[in-house]
């Protein structure tokens, strides 16, 4: 183990650590890289639990993949430390780090056949003979390929070939696997296919998992939890549903899913915010911010109900009209211009087929939410 | 396969390789075949018989019977050819090994130097090229002289006491031939270095596999194509090479380019020279097929 001038440091506490789990898997503590004068990767701190599904989302260009890389050692940090099971990696090389990392290109070596990309890793290892091919064959079969065997990777089709990269990681057994964009290169089927093995091989298999993705609804169904990236810092790590429920800042908000946003200010009830585009704006739980303070109100499209007739409560409703409807198939997005001249969307879930009374273009229109729906954000 | 009717444009494109191979190619061979089956004579041309088309069928009848085997048979019978041969096999066997040995590393550098640099160090591996071949061989003429400059600084660095001869030796063909055909070895290894991958040695790292143990599991195998290329570029050229061994190596024992030269300008024996020269092309021809077959399973594969 070695031991560096950054253990003295007090570390921030992971801002999602699981309680009665004491010491993460993986820790990463102030880390950075940078590349010239860019930060790609800037002081990010996050820990990452045994067994676990973790997926970083975030835009493209963000610093995912150079944060992947900084755990598999291919790059070397300018600052901060990586620590997995209480060891230091910062003297480890890739070659002995006891994760692995399947690439976005898969890099399959193309001079090897199916069978000897998914040996390669076990034949390092030194082990024998006859467990090799009996941990290859059994992992083959695992991802469906076992028929393929002999075949070299560019008689596979892209589905097929990433298979063989996810086999070629997981018979290492890491004890962390890192997946850059493991599905981005797959059409749209087949990524839902996919996406759901992944999941059951991750717990199958009971490994760690960390999944790079700049689709988030990729990164909702799959993950435990989820670290939402930009600019190479983490703006947040929260379970799923409380990322899309309760986003930490007005970024990760809009980023996660769309939002309509309204500015003002905290009533003095601390159960209101006032001056907002749509008025006086109720909420259901105390705001934990002085009165007068200016804050924003997110509120998600599917909350928003949309009716010709004026609601009966005159809580939380404002008029509008209806400039432009997206038809998705099972829901409608409804883009209203409202009195100050923004648009608020709303998504009104196609139930009934269309009935005669469905909102047309240049309708005018009552929006309104109840005091539950909006969520208040200082920043 | 469905064949799509061919433009007259297409047609005329497809046969030009094909014309230049039979004008500058098969008409040359044919004629040194044709020499290489006749006899000599003290004659203009040196050789019987000769086909004469203004006696008709018969002419022609004459032409055939007066052909024969005596030229092979000759070269079977004398060793000079047979050790002639060897050694140019042997000579370029060696060079070849050592050529592969020394650009392979300097391709190897190029490749993973940054971008901007690679530019330059592939103009400074042809700048060589800017000089007549022959005048390069004439510096080396002089750098190997007794008195000349290799032997000074062995001798002001009291390498040696005595300056060594390197003139007229094998040494001296090694040395021109690797320094002559160096360009031909690394260009093609660093083709396909500079395209290699980057991301598979990183996965062959993130899989275990030391940096060392890439280069042969990973590196080597998928550069076999330029290995293959820059080693028949060196290997063909230089087992009929002529001015290296002319001007640097010793008249002893000659490669077989000096032999033909020997027969052809010396002897005025054109049709052994000419069975010389065909022999010589079969021996090379092989290792043209074989590279032509395996290219095909390569192909074949992606
Ligand atoms: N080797 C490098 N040299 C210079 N800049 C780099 C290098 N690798 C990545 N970057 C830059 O770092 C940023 C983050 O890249 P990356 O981690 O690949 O983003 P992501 O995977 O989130 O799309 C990008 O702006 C990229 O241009
Ligand atoms: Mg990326």
């Amino acid at each position: 183990m070695q031991i560096t001038g950054a253990k003295d440091r007090p570390t921030k506490s992971s801002p999602a650590s699981v309680d009665g789990n004491p010491r993460p898997l993986l820790r990463i503590e102030g880390l950075s890289k940078r590349f010239g004068s860019f930060m790609a990767v800037d002081r990010l701190s996050l820990d990452i639990h045994a067994g676990e599904f973790f997926a970083l989302l975030g835009p493209s260009g963000c610093g995912k993949t150079t944060l992947l890389r900084l755990i598999a050692g291919f790059e070397r940090p300018n600052a901060g430390r990586i620590v997995l099971d209480g060891v230091d990696l910062a003297p480890v090389p890739p070659y002995r780090r006891p994760v692995n990392m399947m690439f976005q290109s898969y890099a399959l070596f193309p001079h090897l056949t199916v069978e000897a990309n998914v040996a390669f890793g076990l034949k390092q290892e030194g082990l024998p003979r006859g467990e090799i091919a009996g941990r290859v064959a059994d992992m083959l079969a695992l991802v469906k390929l076992e028929s393929l065997g002999t075949r070299k990777p560019n008689e596979l089709s892209g589905g097929q070939r990433q298979r063989v990269a996810l086999a070629r990681c997981l018979v290492k057994r890491p004890r962390v696997l890192l997946l850059d964009e493991p599905l981005a290169a797959l059409d749209k089927k087949l990524r839902d296919l996919t996406r759901f093995e992944l999941m059951e091989l991750q717990r199958q298999l009971g490994l760690t998992f960390v999944i790079v993705t700049h689709d988030q609804s990729e990164a909702m169904i799959v993950a435990d939890r989820i670290g939402v990236m930009d600019r190479g810092r983490l703006m947040q790590v929260a379970a799923p549903d409380e990322i899309y429920e309760r986003p930490g800042s007005r970024w990760v908000a809009d980023f996660v899913g769309d939002i309509n946003l309204f500015e003002g200010r905290v009533g003095d009830d601390r159960l209101s915010v006032e001056g907002t585009a749509a008025g006086r704006l109720r909420i259901a739980a105390p705001i934990g911010a002085e009165p007068r303070t200016p804050v924003w109100v997110a509120v998600r499209p599917e909350r928003i109900r949309l009716s010709h007739d004026k609601p009966p409560n005159l809580e939380n409703c404002l008029a509008g009209t209806i400039v432009e409807i997206g038809y998705l198939g099972d829901v409608s997005i409804y883009q209203v211009r409202i009195a100050d001249g923004s648009r608020v969307k709303a998504a009104v879930a196609n139930t009934d087929g269309n009935g005669g009374d469905s909102p047309q273009p240049a309708d005018n229109v009552w929006l309104s939410f109840s005091p539950e729906a909006p969520i208040v954000l200082m920043r | 396969m469905k064949k799509q009717p061919r433009s007259l444009w297409q047609r005329f494109a497809i046969s030009l390789p094909y014309a230049w191979l039979v004008a500058f190619f098969l008409v040359p061979f044919l004629i040194v075949l044709k020499i290489s089956f006749s006899q000599g004579a003290i004659a203009l041309p040196p050789y019987r018989p000769v086909l004469d088309l203004t006696a008709g069928w018969q002419g022609i009848e004459r032409f055939f019977t007066g052909l024969s085997f005596d030229n092979y048979r000759l070269l079977g019978s004398d060793p000079l050819y047979l050790l002639s041969y060897v050694k140019s096999l042997e000579i370029a066997a060696f060079s070849t090994l050592m050529l592969l040995v020394i650009g392979y590393p300097i391709a190897y550098g190029m490749a993973r130097t940054p971008r901007r640099l690679q530019a330059v160090l592939v103009v400074l591996v042809m700048l060589p090229f800017w000089t007549s071949f022959l005048i390069r061989i004439y510096a080396w003429m002089n750098i190997l002289q007794r008195d000349g400059p290799l032997n000074e600084l062995l001798m002001t660095l009291h390498i040696v006491r005595e300056p060594p001869v390197w003139l007229a030796t094998d040494t001296a063909i090694y040395i021109g031939i690797v320094y002559s055909y160096l360009p031909f070895m690394v260009l093609p290894l660093y083709a396909v270095l500079e395209k290699l991958d980057e991301s598979l040695l990183e996965a062959a790292a993130d899989l275990g596999c030391p940096r060392w143990k890439t280069f042969w599991l990973v590196t080597l195998p998928l550069s076999s194509p330029g290995v293959l290329a820059g080693v028949l570029l060196c290997f063909i050229p230089i087992v009929g090479e002529f001015v290296i061994p002319d001007l640097l190596g010793g008249s002893r024992a000659p490669m077989i380019g000096q032999t033909i030269w020997m027969e052809f300008f010396g002897n005025k024996d054109w049709p052994t020279a000419s069975a010389v020269a065909i022999v010589l092309v079969c021996l090379l021809v092989t290792p043209i097929v074989v590279f032509q077959h395996q290219a095909m399973r390569g192909g074949e594969r992606s």
